[in-house]
């Protein structure tokens, strides 16, 4: 790069070079200078910034400048001379900060962001001890909105505007936007409706950045508390593949640190009476979902025109949500693969309940998901049998570690166990699950091996990971050429909707998962307050997990082999159609039923 | 918002589809065409939000933004005869306040509501450029200067019929 891109200037008394460009906040970032923010959020794997400008906590002065400047939102200029630290800009940060508590509500010890809230970090650290007028300031009072996923307590909006720009800009959901002016200002749906009956896909990206407690999950850990207790009851778990790769960083472990067999053992504490891993469901979907592309691959390519292609992905449920939602007139195009959560609850309350002969009313089945779209799924009509849900309560990885430590468990140090059988056994395909990429790289393992009947001889699909938003690969099963695309993000993922809505797609199958990275990314994963590289440490982590077990091939799983002999009879039969695979609706929505 | 659930003919909906094209549905002219709908509809029901929203590929919930952030635009029918009361500095001083409370008190409604009847509604305006002629009232196209809260009945009767 030629020099007169770079621009010479000083922030607090250290002399720094940078690119043209570049925001005071990021060149004092450089020299180790941590400028205060609230409402400003980078993401820088994923090319997201939330930069409204509209905090001003990271003021800073700049000499010959009469107003003290927003740095997160500043380009450097030759010369600059800059304080993030003098009297003036403290002043400033404590009276921006007293003004932006002065209508908060103050019930930090029972609100549900305790602890993990950067508006409560902030006042820490600016030693805030009292807000001048606070008698006189007036507060706000907006409905709480509670969803079957998200709790939306607008009280608690610092107007940072960062879900705004996850749910529009990189989701394109378009469910929430700023509204009102002044006092009255929130981030809403629509004509201020309740998020349940918004275009909201409970993707749980607004409560992944939210700074404070304005949008939570809604905790089912009572519920969970209570089955345990209940003696009646048979407590079966399944903990989801991203759970392992996130879990140690609410117990203060460096990200990217795998804890499963110590989140097993914690389980089992807990109580439950079966540990089983949704990773089993994994191997069972690519079982069925796999079965289902070489279907529909094998007659498209016989000639049969009612056949469709690409076939779509369908473990993400924000990503169901999304298609029923905004392209209803698609839903014949995902594969009618249930997800690995709800296979498993199918699995568990029919197959296994029978198999320990219990009834499906005492068996109580718990998920610990890094999502908040899973808490919707579970209560959707379809994946009930005569009322009682297949999945009774979907919580968190947040959730569990609250759990377990109100168990006062502590994962570091705790002896590692295994998971118990038949459905805790899973092989490295149903762990990759995980990451974006990982279900087609799972489903392609598969897939080969059972269209051309040889075997692989690496089962590294390197090509089909990464953090790009799209990508694509193509893999040659015996001559003929498969083309996959990914898509991680809603975002993205509607860039290829489109392609094959315009009859433009060349791929023969495409995965989606809605999160960033993908579920490692989920909304219900501890929180990453803007560090995004915690999100690659998460996928080295899955990946590391896949590498380390002896099968990594899904219809290489001796329970799932078992599981259709003794009971499903083979991929897509009667049975498996009616306990593995689902419908989807037309959920366009009238945006009038407030 | 309003609770009242509009049924938009075809000719209305074509007509809102109008001013979208008429911007080419550019995200950018969203206020032009909430403009120029208002000034067709007298007011943007939720019903209308919609169709635009669609047409513009725009979140509906981006438009109710819009339409909440700027207080010319508004979600409630306007009366028939929509009378604009200036509150501007200049009216300000000269006793517009108290202008205000006769319209209140002669038609039994606040800023921002409709008479029963349909036919006449307040709003509060912020300067109309017409400083000389303060307080300043507006009803529809009619504006009216120097006006004191005795003259309130008067204006009123000419709309009377």
């Amino acid at each position: 790069m030629a020099k007169m891109d770079f621009i010479k200037l000083t922030i607090d008394g250290k002399i720094i070079e940078v690119a043209k460009g570049t925001t005071i906040y990021k060149a004092a970032k450089k020299l180790g200078i941590e400028i205060p923010i609230l409402c400003y959020m980078d993401l820088e794997n994923l090319n997201i910034e939330n930069k409204p400008g509209g905090c001003r906590i990271c003021s800073v002065e700049v000499e010959g400048r009469k107003n003290l400047a927003p740095s997160c939102s500043t380009d450097v200029a030759e010369g600059m001379l800059v304080k993030t630290n003098s009297v003036r800009v403290l002043n400033a940060r404590r009276t921006i900060m007293e003004l932006i508590l002065s209508d908060h509500p103050k019930d930090c010890l029972t609100c549900a962001k305790s602890g993990n809230c950067e508006l409560q970090d902030m006042a820490v650290k600016l030693g805030i001890r009292e807000i001048p007028g606070q008698e006189y300031a007036e507060m706000s009072t907006y409905r709480l909105d509670t969803s079957p996923s998200i709790i939306r307590d607008m009280d608690k909006c610092i107007m940072c505007r960062r879900c705004e720009t996850m749910c529009n800009d990189f989701q394109t959901v378009g469910a929430l936007h700023a509204v009102n002016r002044g006092f009255e200002a929130v981030v809403a749906p629509a004509f201020e409706m309740n998020l349940e009956h918004s275009s909201c896909t409970y993707c749980g990206q607004c409560v992944a950045v939210c700074p404070t407690g304005a949008l939570t999950e809604v905790d089912h850990t009572g519920k969970v508390i209570s089955a345990l207790s209940d003696p009646k009851k048979t407590v079966i778990v399944q903990t989801a593949p991203a759970v392992r790769a996130a879990l140690g960083e609410e117990f203060g472990l460096k990200p990217g640190t795998r804890v499963t067999g110590e989140m097993v053992t914690a389980l089992k504490n807990l109580g439950f009476d079966y540990v089983f891993d949704t990773d089993f469901a994994a191997d069972l979907t690519i079982m069925e979902e796999g079965t289902e592309l070489l279907d529909r691959l094998t007659k498209h390519l016989n000639g049969d025109k009612n056949v469709k292609l690409p076939i779509l992905t369908s473990c993400c449920p924000a990503w169901v949500n999304f298609f029923e939602y905004h392209f209803p007139d698609m839903k014949d195009i995902p594969s009618t693969a249930r997800s690995p959560q709800q296979m498993f609850g199918s699995i568990a309350k029919s197959y296994f309940a029978e198999k320990i002969g219990i009834k499906r009313e005492d068996m109580i089945v718990v998920s610990i998901m890094p999502c908040l779209a899973k808490k919707y799924e579970c209560q959707r009509d379809e994946f009930k049998v005569d009322g009682n849900p297949d999945v009774d309560y979907s919580i968190t990885t947040r959730e569990l570690a609250h759990l377990i430590k109100q168990a006062n468990m502590d994962l570091v140090g705790m002896e590692k166990s295994d998971f118990d059988q038949p459905l805790g056994e899973s092989t490295g395909a149903g762990v990759i699950f995980g990451a974006t990429g990982g279900v087609i790289e799972a489903a392609t393992r598969t897939a080969y091996e059972l269209y051309t009947g040889k075997s692989l001889e690496s089962v590294d699909f390197k090509q089909l990971r990464g953090m790009d938003g799209i990508r694509s690969g193509s893999v040659d099963f015996d001559g003929l050429e498969i083309k996959i695309g990914i898509a991680h993000g809603l975002g993205n993922a509607r860039k290829l909707l489109e392609e094959v809505k315009a009859g433009e797609s060349q791929y023969h199958a495409i995965e989606i998962m809605a999160c960033p990275g993908g579920c490692i990314g989920g909304g219900g994963q501890p929180l990453h307050h803007g560090d995004s590289s915690i999100l690659s440490a998460r996928t080295k982590a899955i990946y590391e997990e896949d590498e380390g077990k002896v099968l990594r091939k899904s219809h290489e799983n001796p329970y799932i082999i078992k599981l259709y002999e003794e009971f499903l009879d083979k991929p897509m039969s009667d049975k498996a159609h009616q306990l593995l695979h689902t419908h989807y609706f037309d959920k366009k929505k009238n945006t009038f039923e407030v | 918002m309003s609770s009242v659930k509009i049924e938009l003919r075809k000719d209305q909906i074509e007509k809102i589809h109008g001013f979208c094209d008429e911007f080419n549905n550019e995200a950018g002219e969203l206020i032009n065409v909430l403009h120029k709908s208002q000034g067709e509809f007298g007011y943007l029901p939720a019903e209308i939000q919609e169709v635009i929203a669609e047409k513009m590929n725009i979140p509906v919930a981006k438009v109710y933004g819009v339409v909440t952030f700027y207080s010319f635009f508004t979600m409630k029918p306007r009366g028939r005869h929509p009378i604009s009361i200036c509150t501007g500095t200049a009216c300000y001083v000269r006793g517009a306040e108290n202008v205000l409370a006769e319209f209140k008190k002669q038609l039994g409604i606040e800023v921002g509501e409709t008479s029963e009847d349909g036919k006449f509604s307040l709003s509060c305006l912020r300067c109309v450029g017409a400083c000389g002629l303060a307080p300043v009232v507006q009803i529809g196209d009619k504006t009216y200067g120097r006006i004191a809260p005795d003259d309130v009945k008067e204006i009123l009767k000419e709309y009377e019929s």
